[in-house]
């Protein structure tokens, strides 16, 4: 499934990276500790997120993620986006809860096809 | 297929500088994908190289991270000038962490860095001195070990 779908499916906002929105999404990881993500999340993962510094894009970078979704209406900061733009990782924010958005986004991956 | 020859560098970090945080690592990868080192070992080079950058950024004054690449095996060495590591056996342990809360704002802190580290190296060594600093190196092997 592509980074576009779940964008579309789930009306959610794309902040930056919109060419990269054909990424192939193969899994996710949520967290918001930055070395267990280093440390358990894998590449082609969607990373779902509370954090909005940019050291959330080096980690989504290194870990060759998908991309990066926001949640809970925060905002990615001003550096975030400079830096995911620099990087091509693609932001992406919701204003539902972190467990809310998982669980729409595993029933979208696993149940409606 | 690895190239025969051996390659090292040297990257200086400098304490408290998140916004760089991670760059050395990212530079670390691009090298090993160039000399075609199987994907698997930059995984965990580039999770061990993070975490070691991370390290020297939040507790260190300053510090460097060493590469070596054999055509065997990488080796990444970091050496800080810093607070230092009171307890290593409890530092090792996962979860215990002396960061502040700055620091765990960001996400890091977690208690969660040098277990990362250990957990994805062949071998891994670890020296301290409170005050002055801290020295690991950690080595992966090409063909396991």
């Amino acid at each position: 499934m592509t980074l576009e779908t779940i964008v579309n499916e789930l009306g959610l906002k794309c902040k930056c990276c919109w060419e990269k929105l054909g990424n192939e999404v193969d899994g996710g990881y949520a967290g918001d500790l930055l070395s267990d993500v280093m440390g358990n999340s894998k590449k082609g993962n969607v990373w779902v997120t509370r954090q909005v510094h940019l050291n959330i894009v080096a980690v989504a970078s290194l870990k060759e993620h998908a991309g990066i979704i926001i949640v809970q209406g925060a905002s990615p900061d001003k550096d975030t986006l400079e830096k995911a733009q620099k990087e091509g990782i693609p932001i992406i924010v919701s204003d539902l809860p972190e467990f809310e958005l998982v669980g729409k986004i595993y029933h979208l991956m696993h149940f409606s096809r | 297929m690895p190239s025969e020859e051996y390659l090292e560098g040297i990257y200086q970090i400098q304490g408290r500088d998140f916004v760089d945080a991670g760059i050395v690592s990212s530079e670390m990868k691009k090298k090993l994908k160039e000399k075609g080192i199987p994907e698997s070992v930059i995984r965990r080079v580039a999770i061990v190289t993070f975490e070691a950058e991370v390290n020297i950024i939040s507790y260190a004054e300053h510090g460097t991270i060493r590469y070596y690449i054999a055509p065997d095996a990488v080796t990444i060495e970091a050496n800080d000038v810093g607070a230092g590591i009171e307890d290593i056996e409890l530092a090792l342990q996962e979860g215990y962490s002396t960061a502040d809360d700055s620091i765990r704002e960001m996400g890091f802190g977690a208690g969660m860095g040098l277990a990362n580290i250990k957990n994805h190296s062949d071998e891994f060594e670890i020296t301290s001195v409170p005050d002055e600093g801290t020295n690991l190196r950690s080595t992966i092997y090409l063909n396991g070990k």
